[in-house]
């Protein structure tokens, strides 16, 4: 499925700021994995999804999906396999249009755009039905803006934009830190729901330590750009948070950085 | 003043032409969220172009429509310098406006070319009526387009350009498409504005743009913008209501015709500047109820306690 070997990526080489954000990183994921990843703050998490969805473009390495290398497609020819979902919730919508265009944009993934009406009687009916799965209302309000939106329920669009089109890799980068807890489960729950319905290779980048053992079938953990410690799914079932943070401090020889981390 | 509103047919129709440069200008300033300078240069190349194949005896459909074509070009230059280019958006537009003043004059040849006599759009029909025709039809399928599925995706370059990347949209092209409809149409407008003033003049289009902002403003005052249907109708609207203000400045004894781009330019600032005090006095007396409340509300639960 995806598969990247040794990718690097600096930013502002050979200047005082210069930041490794990936160093020889390599990673396979198989048809069905929902991997989680954890890692402190500037470990080189979003500069791995960036890499992967062509928002950058690596110093050295390989990055291909079935076999096909990627490496030279920009961002908008590879998003024809690549579901994304960003922690801001006003990233992955736009707030002036509605949910119904929104969505009619969504559907559009990766294939041409021409002259054909955007939402049409039968498009509509299969967005209702979409919104429906999310079980919050939105079927009852496809021409609203989606910028009247609460940032859950935006959340909650972007998860169903992201994903009804059955994207063959999946990547979800903290897109449950920026809501309440109550919120985030919601979306939580939503996102295993619709990974496991529609079988989707996943890479979801977390904060939450309990979150990132119970969900999925195995978890990586990054430090200053490389991946230290990758746990299969047998281990991962008695895995508790304690021994994870203890891992990562025997390998990565400090503690687990990050304020936002959330123990459980 | 009486006479004046008895007499509104020559500010609507002047507002009918000037419409379809208003709509271009929607398109780059409000649709992409690009402040478009070739306005000012486009707009006189669509006189030019229309000028000089009328009197070189082609049809006027065929030579407006010509004109519609050469602004398109210029606005998929600005487009290209943008994008491809990486060069600020503002600039870009400085740039083009600059480049085409020389086009421009090479197109015509001359500073003025007279249309006087020639065989026009509106020699046989009145211009309200060939104008309410034309702009009605624009109004209409520039809403038809945004209903697209490539219209939706030019509106959300301008919305979420990061978002509809995701979704596979190379945003480079949906804003040379901006660009390149917005010039077309800003073009159409020069070309109808010298058929009804008989004469395309190398300096018609100065100003332009802040004519074309001030329409946008003050259509979205009146109308409000909600949907893509009533917003394209405020900006007709609007350019409409700003003829009127400019014929009620006329009358004004002791304004000069000259002082025409100062109270435009004041209108657009009064615009640009409205909403943003009436936001924070908002706010601000948000935040004054809202912490009256607290006080109070802390208040009462001390007194409980
Ligand atoms: N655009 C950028 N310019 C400069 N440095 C960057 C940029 N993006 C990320 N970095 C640096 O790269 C490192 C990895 O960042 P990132 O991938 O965002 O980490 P994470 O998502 O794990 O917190 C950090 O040191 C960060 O400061
Ligand atoms: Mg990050």
């Amino acid at each position: 499925m995806l598969k990247m070997n040794h990718v690097s990526k600096l930013f502002n080489p050979g200047t005082v700021d210069e930041k490794i954000a990936l160093m020889g990183v390599n990673l396979h994921l198989k048809p069905g994995d929902f991997v989680t990843v954890i890692g402190s703050n500037g470990a080189g998490k979003s500069t791995l999804m960036n890499i992967i969805s062509g928002v950058m473009k690596p110093d050295a390495g390989e990055v291909s999906i079935d076999g096909s290398s990627i490496g030279h497609l920009p961002e908008h020819r590879r998003s024809r396999w690549i579901g994304r979902v960003f922690q801001d919730p006003m990233a992955g919508t736009a707030p002036n249009m509605t949910i119904e265009e929104n969505l009619a944009m969504a559907y559009r993934r990766g294939s041409s755009r021409g002259f054909q009406i955007g939402v049409t009687s039968s498009k509509r009916k299969l967005f209702k039905e979409e919104l429906q799965r999310l079980g919050i209302g939105l079927e009852n309000r496809l021409r609203a803006k989606v910028g009247m939106l609460s940032g859950g329920e935006r959340q909650a669009l972007s998860l169903l934009m992201a994903t009804f089109t059955k994207p063959q890799i999946l990547l979800l980068d903290e897109h449950t830190a920026a809501l309440d807890p109550a919120r985030a489960e919601l979306i939580t729950k939503l996102t295993n729901e619709i990974v496991s319905d529609l079988n989707l290779t996943t890479l979801m980048v977390t904060h939450n330590m309990e979150q990132a053992i119970r969900l999925g079938n195995r978890l990586i953990m990054m430090d200053k750009g490389r991946i230290i410690l990758d746990v299969n799914e047998e281990r991962k079932k008695d895995l508790t948070v304690e021994q994870l943070l203890g891992e990562f401090e025997n390998i990565s020889g400090h503690k687990l950085s990050d304020d936002r981390i959330m123990l459980g | 003043m009486i006479n004046f509103l008895s007499n509104l047919d020559g500010p609507v129709e002047l507002g009918l032409l000037y419409a379809l440069m208003a709509l271009g200008v929607y398109i780059t300033f409000r649709i992409l969220d690009f402040p478009d300078l070739t306005v000012d240069g486009s707009f006189t190349t669509g006189g030019a172009i229309a000028a000089v194949l009328i009197t070189n005896g082609v049809n006027p459909w065929v030579s407006t429509l010509a004109a519609f074509g050469g602004g398109m070009l210029a606005g998929v230059c600005t487009g290209l310098l943008h994008t491809k280019g990486k060069i600020n958006g503002l600039l870009s537009g400085i740039i083009m406006m600059i480049a085409l003043y020389s086009i421009n004059m090479r197109i015509l040849g001359k500073p003025l070319i007279s249309l006087s006599g020639e065989e026009t759009l509106f020699s046989s029909i009145d211009a309200i009526w060939v104008m309410a025709v034309i702009v009605i039809a624009g109004k209409l399928l520039l809403d038809a387009f945004f209903r697209t599925d490539l219209g939706l995706s030019l509106r959300a370059t301008g919305d979420n350009h990061r978002m509809i990347r995701s979704f596979g949209v190379n945003t480079d092209v949906t804003k040379i498409l901006g660009l390149s409809l917005s010039n077309g149409l800003v073009a159409l407008s020069g070309a109808v504005v010298a058929q009804h003033s008989s004469f395309a003049d190398i300096s018609s289009g100065i100003g332009m743009i802040v004519i074309g902002l001030a329409s946008v403003i003050i259509g979205e005052a009146v109308l409000g913008n909600g949907s893509i249907f009533r917003t394209t109708l405020a900006v007709v609207l609007g350019s409409i209501i700003y003829r009127i203000v400019v014929a009620v400045a006329y009358e004004i004894d002791w304004l000069e015709t000259s002082d025409l781009k100062l109270i435009t330019a004041i209108i657009v600032i009064i615009a640009l500047v409205v909403p943003t005090i009436r936001r924070s006095m908002k706010q601000r007396s948000m935040a004054r109820k809202r912490s009256a409340e607290l006080l109070t509300g802390n208040q009462g639960k001390g007194g409980a306690a």
